[in-house]
């Protein structure tokens, strides 16, 4: 059977279980649209957590940034795996506790103000629209690629199944497909692994294979690779850093406090049973993600060889370019891998050197799309690579358009503008903003802004530097109060969209950049990227100084923070 | 289901303050202490094909994340039976 008929089947059988879950999990009441009845086990919301965190990005595209960055890589691999840990211990089983169901909501009721919840809804909708955006181009770009159908229907059947399980099941929907979901995502990216390493270094385990010795050989895979990357003039890999050490630094902070602050995460948390269920659930959820954050290093270390092996099978003797292998033919179609013969020989030259290099574009996606084809696994393998990314987009996409859609409904309708809305208008005016959320997001899809390519950035900045440090001193001081939050969020927020916009022009528009984007520009040295975090200190620090100047907060909210500091009577999440 | 009195919440919570820094520092020593600042020292030790830094930076510091988190889990429940206000 050909690779495109097998890829139909397999991404198609996929799609039919999603569909399936979603005629089996449809919700009746609000709490199952916002929480999915409040009954989720810890083990399985673990998993659900792990494919609503796991973007079309981290199945993507982090193997082949790490296999170019080398040991700079890591801040992806520590950022969005720490942050779980702070997640775990400062915000899920409080939060929890509270017993309601969306973030904002904690925000206004813990800060008794209309005006802090609605600053809330903005930040969270920011951050995740930018995120989804992120996702309907990881749909589109996986059906081109795979499928050979074009990016706008492909995006098109990306919503279509998504509209189905979303609206119609709300977070019970998401929560069962984000477990199948997880399930075909982890299968497609383990298996590439498990044979890449077995050819190159006989174990199958991928986390030792990174540590192992070739085959044939007692060269170890990782010093071999150091050794191949400076012969072309590339820094070593294992020590190759990412700029300086702070900004390392400051950057594996951003992306774990972005981590514990992003709403789609932590509204995971308010569906299971009991406070002692979320912190243990969160360690779950970290589990499931380790095994693709463990396995991904290996698979940045080996693609990398495999590319290189392939280009320049002995040292000093190129590939001739009319004899390059099909998956080569294959991927210089899609623009992701491009040759200029810059010396007329006919051969591929790959070199640090820009003047002499002829692989003028490798796209870092390649090493996780063309992973199979490289390492020449059956086409099964190809097929079921696709139907993962697909899932990694869709799980991550539906997370976040929850997240979005009960702050239009719940935070909004029925919290601002409509308190006495019933329970039944609440359910349809969810479902009414969830179509409305898909379809902004598959517009901005079809016609990315040009803020998109800034999307992560903006994302994790605004969770790091407004929602992560409310939630917390929501939670660690009782004497925090209304002013003191409002201006922290206001500070921190301001701080970093500044930082970022000098740099890479407002709304990320180049022209407006009052900086250039370079190294020699930014503040320490440190990218705007990674500037969350500072915009988190300045946060920390604005909230603490306005709030010992103002008064503070009202008895009922201290005794407020008594009651979520203590899991005893949290019992199921109320309507209220 | 509430404390017996405000010294017992006190401390509930100071315990777990405690419980919670212990493990904070420890996730702050894998991660940014052997993944980034002492990264280059660690390194000239070598385990297998992995130097320790790099392997601190791209694996271990991942296995810690996941260990604490359940260390966590468990000293937390012990705290609340201890004090009486576990979920029934």
């Amino acid at each position: 059977m050909d690779l495109q008929t097998l890829t139909y089947i397999v991404v198609g059988m996929t799609f039919a279980l999603y569909i399936g879950i979603a005629i089996w999990a449809r919700a009746g009441s609000t709490k199952d649209f916002y929480i999915a009845g409040g009954g989720v086990h810890p083990v399985a919301n673990g998993m659900a957590t792990a494919a609503d965190w796991m973007s079309a990005a981290s199945f993507i595209s982090m193997a082949g940034m790490i296999a170019f960055m080398g040991y700079g890589g890591s801040v992806f691999l520590m950022g969005w795996t720490g942050g779980f840990v702070l997640l775990a211990m400062l915000l899920a089983p409080y939060l929890r506790k509270f017993g309601k169901f969306t973030v904002p909501e904690f925000i206004g009721d813990r800060y008794y103000s209309k005006a802090a919840r609605i600053v809330a809804v903005v930040c969270l909708i920011i951050a995740s629209v930018t995120y989804v955006i992120g996702q309907m181009k990881g749909i589109g770009v996986a059906f081109s690629r795979f499928l050979e159908v074009d990016y706008g229907s492909g995006l098109l059947v990306g919503m279509g199944i998504v509209f189905v399980y979303a609206v119609l099941g709300g977070m019970k929907g998401i929560t069962y497909t984000q477990i199948a979901q997880y399930c075909v995502l982890i299968f497609a990216y383990t298996i590439p692994a498990i044979f890449i390493s077995l050819n190159l270094t006989g174990n199958p385990i991928p986390q030792l294979g990174l540590g192992s010795t070739m085959v044939g050989s007692d060269t170890f895979l990782l010093d071999r690779l150091d050794q191949v990357v400076t012969e072309l003039g590339f820094h070593e890999y294992t020590t190759q850093s990412r700029l300086s050490q702070l900004n390392m630094f400051v950057y594996t902070m951003s992306l774990m406090i972005g981590t514990a602050g992003l709403p789609h995460v932590i509204i995971r948390f308010f569906t299971v049973p009991k406070v002692a269920d979320a912190r243990s659930s969160a360690g779950w959820a970290l589990v499931f993600i380790a095994i693709l954050y463990t396995t991904a290093p290996a698979v940045a270390a080996m693609a990398r060889m495999n590319f290189m092996n392939t280009i320049e099978p002995n040292k000093g003797e190129y590939m001739v370019y009319d004899e390059r292998p099909q998956w080569f033919k294959n991927w210089e179609k899609t623009g992701l891998l491009a040759f200029e013969d810059k010396n007329g020989d006919g051969k591929v030259q790959y070199s640090a050197d820009k003047t002499v290099n002829e692989m003028v574009t490798v796209d870092n996606d390649i090493m996780v799309l063309a992973n199979p084809e490289i390492a020449r696994l059956p086409n099964w393998v190809i097929a079921l690579v696709a139907a993962g990314g697909l899932a990694a987009a869709l799980s991550t996409a539906a997370g976040l358009l929850l997240a979005i859609a009960s702050a239009i409904s719940h935070d909004l309708c029925k919290g601002v503008f409509m308190p006495d809305i019933s329970e039944k208008s609440e359910l349809m005016a969810s479902r009414i903003a969830m179509a409305g959320a898909i379809g902004v997001a598959g517009y901005l899809g079809f016609n990315p802004p040009d803020f998109a390519a800034g999307t992560v950035a903006l994302a994790f900045g605004l969770a790091a530097s407004s929602i992560f440090p409310v939630l917390m001193m929501g939670i660690f001081s009782k004497r925090m109060n209304k002013e003191g939050a409002i201006a922290g969020m206001i500070a921190g927020i301001t701080v970093t969209l500044l930082y970022v916009f000098q740099h890479k022009g407002i709304m990320f528009v180049a022209s407006t950049a009052f900086l250039g984007d370079l190294p020699q520009n930014w503040f320490l040295g440190i990218e705007p990227n990674a500037f969350g975090a500072v915009g988190a200190v300045v946060n920390f620090v604005v909230a603490f100084a306005v709030s010992r100047v103002t008064q503070a907060p009202p008895e009922h909210v201290q005794e407020m923070v008594e009651s979520i500091r203590m899991p005893a009577g949290a019992g199921e999440a109320q309507a209220h | 289901m509430a404390f017996k009195n405000k010294e017992d919440a006190a401390a509930y919570w100071s315990a777990n303050v405690r419980l919670m820094l212990t493990l904070l520092v420890v996730w702050f020593v894998v991660s940014f202490g052997c993944g980034v600042i002492l990264v280059d020292v660690l390194n000239q030790i070598q385990i297998g094909g992995y130097k320790l830094g790099f392997w601190f930076a791209q694996q271990g510091s991942i296995y810690t994340f996941v260990v604490l988190i359940f260390v966590y889990a468990k000293k937390m429940g012990q705290l609340d039976r201890k004090f009486g206000v576990e979920e029934k």
